[in-house]
């Protein structure tokens, strides 16, 4: 088993995720892998089957899967949301916000510096796939 | 202007916090200088030539005589005794150790300033007229609408790795003091047909080495749907940008591709799912935010005569001061281009006596333009005379705003790592060559603008007149551009012909204006003559 960072209670999904074109053509699989540059819409008739999504970050400069990520969640997908690859540190809170709850990266995290980076902002600006309440909505509260 | 509350002060001590940690593993060699450059670059830390370059942001170019006093202090503090003000209406000190960073950060904080994304691949300050406010045309103050996107853009989850840099510009007047048609998304907030408020949205301009001129992609979107919509945009574009290749990469290279059209019908798509998510805040908040920018306490009843005898006063008076919509107000323009100087540059205890004029005539605030200049925006018109002698006093009167030495000028080869050859000495020899006032006067209003290389920081694609600083074979050389404008009537200017020396393209230019003098007619500017007469007269002038 690789090393996953997980944030989630139920247990890890076994299956193996196939790529999007072989889950488009096949109906039974529960896990698919996203590569950088595929389109996250094209999962959405099919959520409902899936238990994983393993979305592809290459390179951390590449911010595709942000994007990917928030879209399923805004679909409706509840299963288990992966980024898996070139993932650092201080990009898992925003990758959090974006819905991931789930992380493969290439490189060993410190626990020590995921803990204060996740602990560190009590409030944020912008409502995301977390469910966290923006600031102005504080302010309206 | 704007106060921070309990919650954007913790989110800034957040970052002050976050910053220090990530300088620290730096330090202590856990992440190595490639994983650290894109932390560092989101919180404006450049390796430059010679050392760390800091760039503090100045939301939408306000301050108040407080945040002022801090840039004098750090300048003195952890620089060499000076800032340089950036087209981006925000400051850089160009000598900063990477160990000090985490203490600026911390007072700036004091002072609720931050760096919080002046560089990276992300939403950058957003920039706006240095006239909000106080301008006479103005639909509304921009600033609001400005500063609701600076809290949407802080730290925005999805859009922290997007292809490019990114930058937005708002304006709600008919004049474009802010270049807003050469942004990622420039905003112009104006009344619908039924008299309604709401920004028109321009997508896909910019400089750099591929120029564009943006293009309307929304003629009205209603403020309560304004983030949702600028989400639709940044969404489109960080899914479909250009990846592959750094030159491509910028927004305007996607409108370019795919049509503005077709990008728009894109938008609208995603608009339409994006609208349902409840990411626009409540009018309440928008309201709240407006209620900071609400008008000072202007006095009533003022004079709106002024003493001119003192000719250089009047001079002055001419030419750096502009028309305030309150009686009895005035704009004061204080020029950072003194003859010889370095544009954008001011010490110190310039940045002191500027905050201490602000906060003894001017209502407590101040401005920093696009153009590299400083603005008090709400001056008596009693007070003129005393705040000149003072700026007098300090080398800050030049009264040359918007001539022909008011260069924009970036810090070129002499600071920055990017560049191909120096930009500074260049200003300086123009402003020198044309140092007679009368004759700058006599020229009229001429935007000169110089960048040391193709990335355009110096803006020289919307020069009147533009200088680029290439590297050939070894040898700075400069090639000149003709009839580029920011402003509402935006064009990008044309390469003459054939570079120059650093001296030759200071002769090239005097051949240009002298052409300009001949051919102009009654109250025509430089550009205007030019667009009337078109590029030849001006290119035989200047290639003989």
């Amino acid at each position: 088993m690789a090393d996953f960072l997980r944030f989630r209670d139920d247990a890890p999904h076994e299956e193996p995720a196939v790529t999007l074109d072989a889950f488009l053509g096949q109906s039974n699989a529960t896990a698919v892998r996203l590569e950088s540059d595929e389109d996250a819409r094209k999962l959405i008739p099919q959520l409902g089957q899936l238990a994983l999504i393993e979305i592809a970050f290459p390179k951390f400069r590449d911010g595709r899967g942000y994007s990917a990520a928030r879209i399923l969640r805004e679909a409706g997908y509840a299963g288990e949301l992966r980024a898996a690859g070139d993932v650092l540190v201080d990009q898992i809170p925003l990758m959090r916000r974006c819905g991931f709850d789930s992380f493969a990266p290439d490189a060993a995290i410190d626990p020590d510096a995921l803990t204060r980076a996740l602990g560190r902002y009590d409030h944020v600006y912008q409502k995301a796939a977390d469910g966290r309440s923006p600031v102005w909505a504080l302010r309206h509260g | 202007m704007y106060k921070y509350d309990q919650y954007d002060q913790a989110i800034v001590d957040a970052r002050v916090d976050e910053f220090r940690d990530q300088v620290q593993r730096r330090l202590a060699g856990e992440i190595t200088e490639d994983q650290f450059k894109p932390l560092r670059l989101m919180n404006g830390l450049y390796l430059q030539l010679h050392a760390y370059m800091l760039r503090v942001a100045i939301p939408y170019g306000t301050l108040d005589s407080r945040q002022m006093r801090m840039l004098a202090h750090i300048a003195r503090k952890y620089d060499k005794d000076y800032g340089h003000f950036t087209t981006r209406q925000n400051i850089q000190y160009n000598w900063i150790k990477l160990e000090d960073a985490p203490d600026i950060l911390a007072d700036l904080a004091t002072v609720e300033m931050h760096a919080i994304q002046t560089s990276g691949n992300c939403i950058r300050n957003i920039s706006s007229d240095q006239f909000a406010g106080a301008a006479a045309d103005e639909v509304t103050d921009p600033r609001p609408w400005a500063e609701l996107l600076r809290q949407w853009s802080t730290f925005h989850p999805e859009f922290s790795y997007l292809p490019r840099k990114f930058k937005i510009a708002v304006i709600a007047a008919e004049e474009d003091r802010a270049a807003v048609k050469l942004h990622d998304i420039g905003i112009q907030i104006h009344r619908n047909a039924a008299g309604e408020v709401g920004a028109r949205i321009f997508v896909g301009g910019g400089m750099g080495r591929t120029p564009m001129v943006a293009p309307v992609i929304r003629e009205f979107v209603p403020i309560g749907d304004l983030l949702s919509y600028v989400e639709a945009c940044l969404r489109v574009y960080n899914r479909y940008g250009r990846r592959d290749n750094i030159y491509k990469a910028r927004i305007k290279i996607l409108v370019h591709e795919i049509g503005a059209e077709e990008y728009a019908r894109q938008v609208e798509e995603e608009w339409a799912h994006v609208k349902t998510l409840g990411l626009d805040p409540s009018p309440g908040e928008f309201e709240r935010i407006a209620a900071f920018f609400a008008p000072p306490a202007f006095e009533t009843g003022l004079a709106d005569t002024v003493d001119r005898s003192d000719p250089d006063f009047a001079l002055w008076l001419d030419q750096n001061v502009k028309a305030h919509k309150q009686p009895g107000y005035a704009i004061v323009n204080i020029s950072l281009k003194p003859v010889g100087g370095i544009p954008g540059d001011a010490s110190s205890a310039q940045i002191d006596l500027m905050a201490d004029l602000a906060e003894r005539y001017g209502l407590d605030e101040l401005r920093v333009t696009h153009a590299q200049n400083i603005v008090l925006p709400h001056v008596k018109k009693a007070d003129l005379y005393a705040v000149w002698q003072a700026l007098d006093a300090a080398g800050l009167a030049s009264a040359n705003l918007d001539l022909i030495s008011d260069i924009i000028a970036c810090p070129g080869l002499d600071y920055c790592s990017l560049a191909n050859a120096r930009s500074i000495p260049v200003a300086q020899k123009i402003a020198e060559r044309f140092a007679s006032l009368d004759r700058q006067r006599d020229l009229g209003e001429l935007k000169l603008k110089i960048s040391g290389c193709i990335n355009a920081c110096g803006h020289h694609h919307a020069g009147h007149i533009g200088i680029l600083g290439v590297d050939r074979k070894g040898v700075e050389n400069y090639q000149l551009l003709l009839g580029g404008s920011g402003a509402e009537d935006a064009s990008l200017g044309r390469i003459t012909g054939p570079g120059f020396s650093e001296d030759g393209v200071v002769d090239a230019v005097e051949r240009a204006v002298e052409k300009y003098r001949e051919l102009r007619e009654d109250g025509e500017r430089f550009l205007d003559t030019y667009r009337r007469v078109g590029f030849e007269p001006f290119k035989e002038a200047i290639y003989g």
